[in-house]
């Protein structure tokens, strides 16, 4: 019986679900008030709505087929398993794309694709969808094309004059996991397509000897995703990973995704409840690397095994460990140790500086400003306020660890 | 007791103009009453018309016209005071718009964040329903009903034009009604919630809504604190979510429990075919040059270009140096300055032919410094190691030789993961995850030692490994 697309919608958007990122954000402008198209982007992206998981819905996330080839043992979708299949039609995804667009469900289309008959049909096929969006549809929303390891260049440059991002993901955190749970996939030709991916869009943003602008190439960038918990990595190696990413590829994002369990799981990979704490601690980590200037080293330096502390976050880890700096002046420190202070973001900071140059700093002002205190006083000093010796004092983690639990024992 | 009355549609605007007019004609915060879509009121107390003041009589900060102009959508009926009063201290004190610390601008800062939020919640929850008929131009019609915290439609409709432009719209709100129309957009009086007819997209959405959630990771916290329950009541696929969450654990374990399946007969049938001989396309030497060749297009301040290895692609020993040099950096070989040189000598006395062995380097560019023109060469660090790993491991996934023959510190940690005691270790073959491994020192020692009688002693040693290594590759 053929499928409807009510079933279809059902299958493919279940398979795309293990896919982190749903970013719309970091494109160039446009908007539609010529009256001829449709859609807009303007710098923030907007998540239309939040899944009980806690993600944010912004784009209509889908897999064109999830029919597949390959053999990863962390993927429903791999060839061995026994998940229903099925298959949009071009005209279907375009048209889903609209209809939600139009009805402000979705910022737009995020696709996906299991591999099927060879690399290039299809990224030929997503390329296609993402052209008729554009050029026929005149549809001005956001699209990110995930790309197929293996396709031609060729296929990869048209992708990236329809594509907002482009992405590909490494999938695991070391090469040897990749070859022990994805046989198929080679981890060297995936930094290829990154690599190329790089230099189209640099190659976009020279101009020619006339001073004419060659068409945007992927103006969002691109960006990946690794699974954590599935192989024995640690935070450390994981980390060192998506720094060697941030900085050998020009990436975006790098997404973290707990591994999860999947229906119909392969026997290679045990089924875990997934690491979600871990995740959202390698994201902090992920953050201080990319915007207050930690480095890998530092971040995974408090513990031996090289693991990130779950209970308490990175930033506040690494002040505990290193008590000789604190407590800190906010008066008068400079802008690299304020961001080092447990409990103050970069907005904090900006404020602090812009503030400080006007008149002395208060401990309320700090509230004001947006500082979580409770997390910040140990380790600051201001005119009206001194930390005293808890800087030093032996139980200052357990302040801030929560309690113990009891573990059950049932 | 002056009282100022602005209106419903144009609230900022118009309270821009009364500020400045109150402002030029130096009225304190104390003698203004602020009135905001009552009529009735103002008649109460008598109104004094609010003076009106020329454009460019009044300069503020310009940070605080944006203030305003958020701060006035809020809901909190004291809003206009509350700014007024704040910009009257600010015409004195200009550099006040700046201190993040006091109170009064910490309150309206919190104002305007709310308005911003609630704006933006706007745009993203708003949910169009088709009314079908399309108008006489073409242009499909939609319809949508929105309940939003703080007065935000009349500021955030330009959103919506800017979006949904090839469409006519219309956005109902308990205040204000926005319409778009033929490309025209007006403001209206709002009504009561109007009678919108069901749309066959909701339901579509609602399975998208339904299949995109992962019920291993429940987090409903993270979801009601973006999406708080006050807009549940307008969105049509919130009406799952009481199911999502009650179901969710029992789904997860499900999975959780469920025994491993035996994959479908077609799988095997793929599996093998894809598995066939040159069905996977791995990378070819081709693809290894063409990715150096892109890399090198680019140069790295204080580092050379990639120089690959060369010899025979069947090769069964490969030899590992540490990374090119000044010369093999200008003439893109590896291999062929003094120490390639060196290593070319002994090796053919030692008996081993250079030509058939693959030569490379474990770090594929040169590290150097600037002394004047000089470039003088660095030792890789770690992470330069680790950020080269990649192509030494291209190459000897290509070439599959027998044995490696790594040579100095920096070979030895690429390929056995540690650098230390190369003297203790040297002339023994180790295991690899790469194969197995014969360490040696590199020929750049010897050219370094400065006493001719421990240079001929080295060398010496080193022709007996580069002899056993003949052996062993034979």
């Amino acid at each position: 019986m053929p499928r409807t697309l009510q079933d279809k919608l059902a299958i493919l958007s279940d398979a795309a679900r293990y896919d982190a990122s749903c970013a719309s954000s970091g494109t160039s402008r446009r908007d539609s008030r010529d009256g001829k198209g449709l859609g807009s982007t303007e710098g923030s992206g907007i998540c239309h709505a939040y899944a009980p998981d806690g993600r944010c819905i912004s784009l209509l996330k889908i897999l064109m087929t999830n029919f597949c080839i390959f053999d990863c043992a962390y993927c429903v979708n791999r060839v061995s398993s026994n998940t229903p299949r099925a298959r949009f039609s071009p005209e279907e995804v375009v048209h889903l794309t609209t209809e939600f667009y139009r009805r402000n469900y979705i910022e737009g289309l995020f696709l996906s694709s299991g591999i099927i008959q060879t690399p290039d049909k299809t990224m030929e096929d997503m390329v296609r969808i993402a052209r008729t969006l554009r050029l026929e549809e005149n549809f001005r929303g956001y699209i990110h094309l995930k790309t197929i390891p293996d396709a031609s260049p060729e296929l990869i440059a048209e992708a990236g004059l329809y594509a907002d991002r482009l992405s590909i993901n490494v999938e695991l955190p070391t090469d040897a996991a990749v070859k022990a749970y994805a046989p198929e996939k080679s981890p060297g030709q995936i930094r290829g397509a990154m690599a190329d991916v790089k230099a189209q869009r640099r190659a976009s943003k020279d101009r020619s000897h006339t001073g004419k602008r060659p068409a945007k190439f992927a103006p969002a960038g691109q960006s990946t995703q690794m699974i954590i918990g599935a192989d024995g990595s640690n935070d450390a190696t994981i980390l060192g990973q998506s720094s060697g990413l941030y900085g050998a590829y020009g990436l975006r994002r790098v997404y973290y995704s707990a591994f999860s369990p999947i229906p119909d799981s392969s026997a290679k990979l045990p089924l875990v409840t997934p690491p979600l704490q871990r995740e959202h601690r390698l994201y902090q980590a992920d953050w201080l690397m990319r915007f207050y200037g930690f480095g890998v080293d530092e971040i995974t330096g408090s513990r031996a095994d090289g693991n990130l502390d779950l209970e308490i976050d990175p930033k506040l880890a690494w002040a505990l460990a290193h008590r000789e700096e604190f407590p800190l002046d906010v008066q008068r420190a400079d802008k690299a140790m304020l961001l080092r202070v447990p409990g103050f973001g970069t907005k904090t900071v900006d404020r602090i500086l812009a503030t400080r140059r006007h008149r002395d700093l208060r401990y309320d002002d700090l509230r004001r400003m947006g500082a979580a205190l409770k997390k910040a006083r140990p380790f600051i000093t201001l005119r009206d306020w001194s930390p005293g010796g808890t800087i030093d004092s032996a139980d200052l983690r357990t302040r801030f660890a929560p309690p113990p639990e009891q573990l059950s024992l049932f | 007791m002056r009282t100022v009355a602005l209106p419903r549609i144009g609230t900022a605007a118009a309270w821009r103009t009364a500020a400045r007019g109150l402002l030029a004609a130096q009225v304190p915060p104390e003698a203004v009453l602020w009135a905001w879509d009552s009529p009735a009121q103002i008649d109460l107390f008598g109104a004094e018309p609010a003076p009106v003041a020329p454009r460019g009589d009044v300069t503020v900060p310009k940070a605080f016209v944006a203030l305003a102009e958020n701060v006035c959508w809020h809901s909190d009926p004291e809003r206009f005071a509350r700014l007024y009063a704040f910009l009257w201290r600010l015409r004195r004190q200009p550099q006040l718009m700046v201190d993040r610390g006091d109170a009064q601008l910490a309150t309206l800062r919190g104002m305007e964040k709310n308005v911003r939020r609630c704006a933006h919640k706007m745009t993203a929850f708003v949910r169009f329903r088709d009314l079908g008929e399309a108008g006489a131009d073409g242009r499909r019609r939609f319809a949508a009903w929105f309940e939003p915290t703080h007065h935000t439609l009349e500021p955030t409709a330009p959103f919506f034009t800017r979006r949904f432009a090839d469409m006519d719209w219309a956005i109902h709100t308990p205040d204000v009604t926005a319409r778009f129309e033929g490309g025209q957009l007006s403001l209206h009086e709002g009504s009561p919630r109007p009678d919108l007819p069901e749309d066959g997209a909701d339901e579509l959405w609602g399975t998208y809504f339904r299949n995109i959630f992962n019920p291993a990771r429940l987090k409903v916290k993270a979801m009601t604190s973006e999406m708080p329950r006050k807009y549940w009541k307008n969105l049509p696929e919130a009406r799952h979510i009481p199911d999502l969450i009650a179901n969710a654990e029992a789904r997860a374990r499900e999975m959780a429990e469920a025994a491993p399946t035996l994959p479908p007969v077609r799988a095997e049938r793929i599996l093998e075919r894809l598995h066939a001989p040159g069905v996977l396309r791995g990378m070819t030497f081709d693809d290894l040059r063409k990715r150096a060749e892109a890399e090198n297009r680019e140069t790295q301040p204080g580092y050379g270009r990639i120089v690959l290895g060369e010899g025979p692609a069947d090769a069964r020993l490969m030899v590992v140096g540490e990374q090119p040099g000044d010369v093999e950096d200008r003439e893109g070989r590896p291999f062929v300055g003094p120490a390639g040189q060196m290593f070319d000598t002994v090796a053919a006395e030692a008996g081993l032919e250079r030509g058939a062995a693959y030569v490379t380097n474990a770090v594929k560019r040169f590290k150097f410094t600037l002394r004047g023109k000089r470039r003088i060469h660095q030792s890789p660090t770690s992470g330069d190691i680790e950020h080269a790993r990649w192509w030494i491991a291209q190459e000897l996934d290509l070439v599959q030789p027998k044995l490696i023959l790594a040579m100095g510190g920096t070979a030895a940690e690429t390929l056995t993961g540690s650098r230390k005691g190369i003297l203790k270790r040297r002339g023994a073959v180790e295991e690899t995850e790469y194969g197995p491994v014969f360490l040696t020192v590199h020929p750049s020692y010897l050219l370094r030692l400065p006493d001719a009688a421990a240079k001929a002693a080295e060398t010496a040693r080193f022709r007996d490994d580069l002899a056993s290594v003949a052996k062993l590759v034979a």
